[in-house]
């Protein structure tokens, strides 16, 4: 029984991990439509900011201070990937829109010359990042089933991530706005709504987006110069398979493979587990080749 | 409207493709930035020196870029800084050496064409490099089929031996077989085996298989997760279920970050479960954290905390050169020790001919940083000391048990009785 739980419990963790690295493409690729291969590197600017707020905190303030890193961090890789975001839309995306094979090779180059960036900045080994002290150990629920403080925080931290795209896309102006120019950007122009303003910001947003995702992963995982190759893949499965343009249908993509993963993981091996995963997603799209969630607009006439 | 486009088009192009020469230049200048000291001082030196006359060409091949430059980077410097050393002392045969760095940007068949460049445009003497096994067998037909020397410097799954390269990490007899014997009898029967989806993990399980049929272990589970597999909730709910005695360990690469932050989220230290680790040294503590690695074992054979005088030198000399804050490890020292083997050979042989060098180098010795070794005249492995380490707090190693004198490499397991079952599959 507390393997059952805690297997569910890691499911769901996987989704919300999938869906973390897959919100900031649900915008730039689900909404504007932009192949996005350097989503990945943003990503790494988000983990490494972790990473450099972290030494600062460690060798400018007290000890004390050391635990309030994390959450500064997130503020800094948010505010950093969107900033590289926003130029980058500024240089170079706004030429391509409408031009995916176009735009999944400039994007494929931006993101090697980002990697290398990083390799020159930070070096090509693995750099650590602790956790702070108030997200070690773990929930104790019964001998077998431990919840982690870091999984369960990573949960919240995807809930609240969604919850404010939500607010901003259906509750407030530059969200309409933001809407409006996705599915008819001629007529939202002719009323008035600038949309190279509203596309560089969108763009800015869904790469902010992957920064907090970068800065979360380095709980769990490796911040290296190619971190972002682990997970490009899985967040393009986890968009195409919800259905391209549609909020619910990341999350529901995301929760899906991640509890199935994990099933599947444990019942096989992990590699043949992945290998069902991916067939069953194939042959889902064959059925159903919208996604899960179907949402009609010009973009996709 | 259509001019606009045209010169729009133009424009990304010119982007993309001064974006791939960035990355390009910046993966060049690397390495001509630490050669070039070595190449100004060998040639003033030529030239002040004429009657010695001459430099002798050698290759480096290592991943700078790419996935593997995490390792390989390290291996290089401390080639590099063999070659320096070897050269400020006067050299080889009094020539000076001159070191040709290619970048195999972790990819296989890179690998074999800057090994095949080195060999056929640049004539070296002799090439270092390669960390995956996948490198290796690229590599392998390049040097037998232009009569080259390379020098092999990371631990690998056995099973070869090639009259062109010379292994100078370990063998399975010297790292994996020795590692396995000492958690049976220290540790527990119950082995659990996780490993990345690929050669070497398979082969090396395959051995240890076989190994705890004969000595009288269990095999609990065997796990593989693909290369680059960050997951591994669902490996550890196994483990937690199947209650091992022992994780043998051979993941590969930045899984092992994800696979030990993990185990610890789940509350699992070194006091509940041993494991034991063949692909994790100094240089990989570094970016996984000591903090999640202490009391977690690992079998090498070199650590930096290793002492011996040879070592103290080897350690200072690395830190100055390369920064404080920089650390040594098995392959860096059997990257470093290799060109020291070859040049002792060219020097017994008084020439660079492969041949000559080969003959010269059987039964040669020579006190690395780690302890004597000796290269064995009949599979061109080398003779090492076997260390299991414990982590400790500082990322360092504690020596807990070693095999006391230099093991004979044994790369087809012949001295084992179950040994002709691996081979045999």
């Amino acid at each position: 029984m507390g393997i059952l739980l805690l297997q569910l419990f890691n499911g769901v963790s996987l989704g919300s991990i999938l869906l973390l690295v897959a919100l900031g493409l649900a915008i730039t690729f689900g909404l504007m439509n932009v192949i996005n291969m350097a989503h990945g590197e943003f990503i790494m600017i988000g983990a490494y900011m972790a990473y450099t707020i972290q030494q600062l905190f460690h060798n400018m303030l007290p000890p004390a201070a050391f635990g309030w890193y994390f959450p500064a961090s997130l503020a800094v890789a948010f505010a950093a990937a969107f900033a590289v975001g926003l130029l980058l839309e500024v240089t170079l995306i706004r030429f391509l829109y409408g031009r995916p094979l176009d735009s999944l090779l400039a994007t494929w180059g931006v993101s090697l010359v980002l990697q290398q960036l990083a390799r020159q900045t930070f070096g090509a080994p693995n750099v650590a990042v602790k956790a702070p002290a108030w997200l070690e150990g773990g929930l104790q629920l019964g001998a077998d089933l431990t919840l982690p403080y870091k999984r369960l925080f990573i949960i919240a931290l995807v809930i609240v991530c969604i919850a404010i795209i939500y607010a901003f896309l259906y509750r407030s102006a530059g969200g309409r706005r933001m809407r409006a120019v996705m599915q008819n950007r001629g007529m939202a122009a002719c009323l008035g709504i600038s949309t190279r303003r509203v596309d560089a910001v969108s763009f800015a947003f869904g790469s902010g987006l992957a920064g907090i995702a970068g800065c979360a992963l380095t709980l769990l995982g490796p911040i290296g110069p190619t971190i972002g190759t682990y997970y490009i893949v899985d967040a393009f499965m986890v968009v195409v398979l919800g259905g391209i343009g549609k909020l619910v249908g990341t999350v529901a993509g995301a929760l899906g493979i991640g509890v199935l993963g994990t099933a599947l993981e444990y019942g096989t091996s992990a590699t043949i587990g992945k290998v069902i995963v991916f067939t069953l997603i194939i042959a889902f799209l064959q059925w159903k080749p919208s996604g899960l969630v179907t949402v009609r607009s010009r973009t996709l006439d | 409207m259509r001019s606009n486009r045209k010169s729009l088009t133009l424009f990304v192009a010119a982007f993309m493709v001064l974006g791939t020469a960035l990355a390009a230049c910046t993966a060049e200048t690397k390495p001509t930035a630490s050669t070039s000291g070595t190449k100004t001082e060998a040639k003033t030196e030529a030239n002040t020196n004429s009657s010695a006359g001459g430099e002798i060409p050698v290759g480096i091949v290592h991943s700078l870029t790419g996935t593997m430059s995490i390792s390989e980077v390290s291996v290089k410097d401390a080639e590099m800084m063999a070659i320096d050393e070897i050269n400020q002392a006067g050299g080889v045969l009094g020539k000076k050496l001159k070191p040709i760095i290619e970048d195999g940007a972790s990819d296989w068949p890179t690998f074999a064409e800057k090994t095949k460049k080195l060999l056929q445009k640049d004539k070296v003497a002799v090439i270092f490099g390669g960390w995956t096994s996948a490198s290796r067998k690229a590599v392998l037909p390049v040097v037998e089929q232009n009569k080259g020397l390379f020098f092999y410097p990371v631990q690998y799954e056995g099973l070869e031996a090639s009259p062109n390269i010379f292994y100078t990490g370990a063998t399975t007899n010297q790292q994996i077989v020795p590692a396995v014997t000492w958690l049976l009898q220290n540790k527990g029967k119950k082995f659990f085996l996780l490993g990345s989806d690929y050669v070497f993990p398979r082969t090396a399980n395959k051995i240890i298989k076989e190994q705890l049929k004969a000595e009288g272990g269990t095999l609990i589970a065997e796990e593989y997760t693909p290369l680059g597999h960050t997951d591994y909730n669902t490996i550890i709910s196994k483990i937690k279920k199947e209650k091992p005695d022992v994780v043998f360990n051979t993941l590969n690469g930045d899984s092992n970050v994800a696979f030990f932050k993990q185990l610890k989220d789940a509350g699992i230290g070194p006091n509940d479960l041993t494991t034991l680790s063949v692909s994790i040294a100094e240089e990989e503590i570094r970016g996984i954290g000591a903090s999640v690695l202490e009391g977690h074992y690992a079998a090498w054979n070199y650590y930096q905390t290793t002492d011996t005088p040879e070592n103290k030198k080897f350690v200072d000399a690395y830190k100055t050169k390369y920064g404080k804050d920089r650390v040594t490890d098995d392959p860096i020292e059997a990257g470093y020790f290799g060109v020291y083997l070859w040049a002792e050979a060219v020097k017994k042989a008084g020439s660079t001919d492969v041949d000559k060098v080969k003959a010269a180098a059987k039964g040669l010795e020579y006190s690395a940083p780690g302890g004597k070794v000796k290269i064995d005249g009949d599979n061109q492995h080398v003779y090492k000391t076997v260390r299991i380490g414990q982590v400790q707090a500082d990322g360092q190693f504690k020596e807990v048990w070693n095999s006391g004198q230099p093991v004979k490499p044994d790369p087809f397991l012949t001295t084992y009785p179950w040994g002709a079952e691996v081979t045999k599959k």
